[in-house]
């Protein structure tokens, strides 16, 4: 069977993806090789941090060139999803330009960074499949992507803001699925069945 | 719409769960990894670890803990106690930690902070203040609460949200273990003083405790630790009332 890869380029907390993962039933690898990404069943490129070191890390691994052309289902976290967009206003930095929207940060009329659980509506596609709308997801982040075409659901702090993106093979989730309980469990599976079907 | 956090804190010594009331006397109240569980099941928001143990050594055993509670939840959590170094945080985020709450070696060293944030990311960082009255005064403490230090606790406040930290976690000592409600006027002030979510730690004895801390103490987040560990407060009951005085929180 194929592997469900993480990429691991030094950003943050990833083991605990893996141990959501291991919780659902699956093993995945942590990589930062381009053979065995593009050679996944499914890829989640996660990321906690600054986005500017974070592509700058990316950059000098080559990924930044890689992850654009994954033809498997990939999900970018948090800082990974921002990371797939246009460009982020946190350390002037351009992205990868999968979602074509720009991160940018909280007004300071908001306390920031927000950190809690926050609900997620107008949900839309196959990522949100026995999810109800108003669910409850743990969120952590101090900039956003705005609303636009690829939103596939939407949260509110202060504005509201993506809370995911959506484009071909190519998914982003604002919100740490592995840390919101058994809502953030069932995203992770659909995201998994879209790859290895049962 | 973004809920206000309920907190329970699991204060660890050589691996195991103790309570201190007034920093003091401990008891012993479980295995942390139960506890944790049973937390993660039973409608806590996040979980802190503390580890008040003694030594460097017993200390060690907690990366271990992180990487056991890592393994077993599915909600955040955030480590603290004996944080001194890059390295310490390293560790305990690679073994699966969200969050890290820095204290003593953050007043030691406040440059650790900016090194911390700019390494990791402000929204790991936490910055755990002690801190009582003395002559009408609050003056942050060291050493679990131990000894005293000539900084006041709102301008440390300001100059940890400066230094990039994520997040407040503000213990009054006056009011831990009394069971007599949180430090709700000097919440709200700090509210007004940094732009950074705070958590309320100290004072959680009933239910209303909570909901003067969320609406008079303008809290993001509250901690309490005895209260749950005894079951004299269960989660999903504090919810209930929470929501019914129009308070939002997760369901």
């Amino acid at each position: 069977m194929k592997n469900i890869a993480i990429i691991d380029y030094g950003a943050g907390n990833i083991k605990s993806i893996q141990f959501a993962l291991q919780r659902l039933g699956y093993e995945a690898v942590l990589t930062q090789n381009a053979n065995e990404i593009q050679n996944a069943a499914c890829v989640i490129f996660p990321g906690v941090g600054e986005a500017s070191s974070a592509m700058t890390k990316l950059r000098s691994s080559g990924l930044d060139t890689v992850i654009p052309k994954l033809l498997q289902p990939v999900l970018g976290i948090c800082l990974g999803m921002q990371l797939m967009c246009t460009a982020s206003e946190e350390g002037n930095t351009k992205g990868l330009g999968i979602f074509d929207v720009e991160v940018t940060k909280f007004p300071i009329s908001v306390k920031v960074p927000q950190i809690g659980w926050n609900t997620i509506e107008n949900l839309k596609g196959p990522l949100f499949t026995n999810i109800s709308e108003k669910e409850y997801m743990y969120t952590v982040h101090s900039y956003y992507a705005q609303l636009c075409a690829a939103t596939v659901a939407q949260t509110e702090y202060h504005l509201p803001y993506s809370a995911a993106l959506q484009k071909d093979n190519f998914f982003g989730v604002q919100f740490h699925p592995e840390k919101s309980s058994s809502a953030g469990e069932r995203l992770l599976h659909n995201f998994i069945k879209l790859a290895l079907k049962p | 719409m973004l809920t206000k956090r309920i907190i329970p804190c699991l204060d660890i010594k050589n691996g195991r769960t103790v309570k201190g009331v007034n920093f003091i006397n401990l008891r012993d109240a479980g295995d942390p990894v139960d506890l944790a569980k049973f937390y993660s099941e039973n409608g806590a928001d996040e979980l802190v670890f503390l580890d008040i143990s003694a030594t460097e050594e017993k200390r060690r055993t907690l990366s271990e803990l992180v990487l056991r509670v890592a393994e077993t939840i599915n909600i955040p959590f955030t480590v603290g106690g004996g944080i001194n170094s890059v390295a310490d945080v390293e560790r305990l985020l690679r073994n699966g930690a969200d969050k890290v709450a820095i204290n003593s070696a953050a007043i030691r060293n406040p440059q650790l902070i900016n090194d911390l944030v700019a390494k990791f990311g402000t929204q790991c960082i936490v910055v755990a203040i002690d801190a009582k009255q003395i002559d009408g005064q609050w003056m942050v403490h060291l050493v679990g609460g131990k000894v005293p230090t000539e900084l006041n606790l709102f301008n440390w406040a300001v100059e940890v949200a400066e230094r990039g930290a994520g997040e407040i976690l503000f213990t009054s000592m006056d009011h831990d273990g009394t069971k007599n409600g949180f430090a709700d006027a000097a919440l709200a002030h700090l509210s007004t003083l940094v732009n950074i979510p705070i958590i309320a730690s100290g004072g959680a004895g009933s239910i209303p405790h909570f909901v003067s801390t969320f609406t008079n103490g303008k809290a993001d987040a509250a901690l309490a630790a005895s209260v749950f560990h005894f079951k004299e407060i269960e989660i999903s009951t504090l919810k209930e009332e929470l929501k019914k005085q129009g308070i939002p929180v997760r369901s």
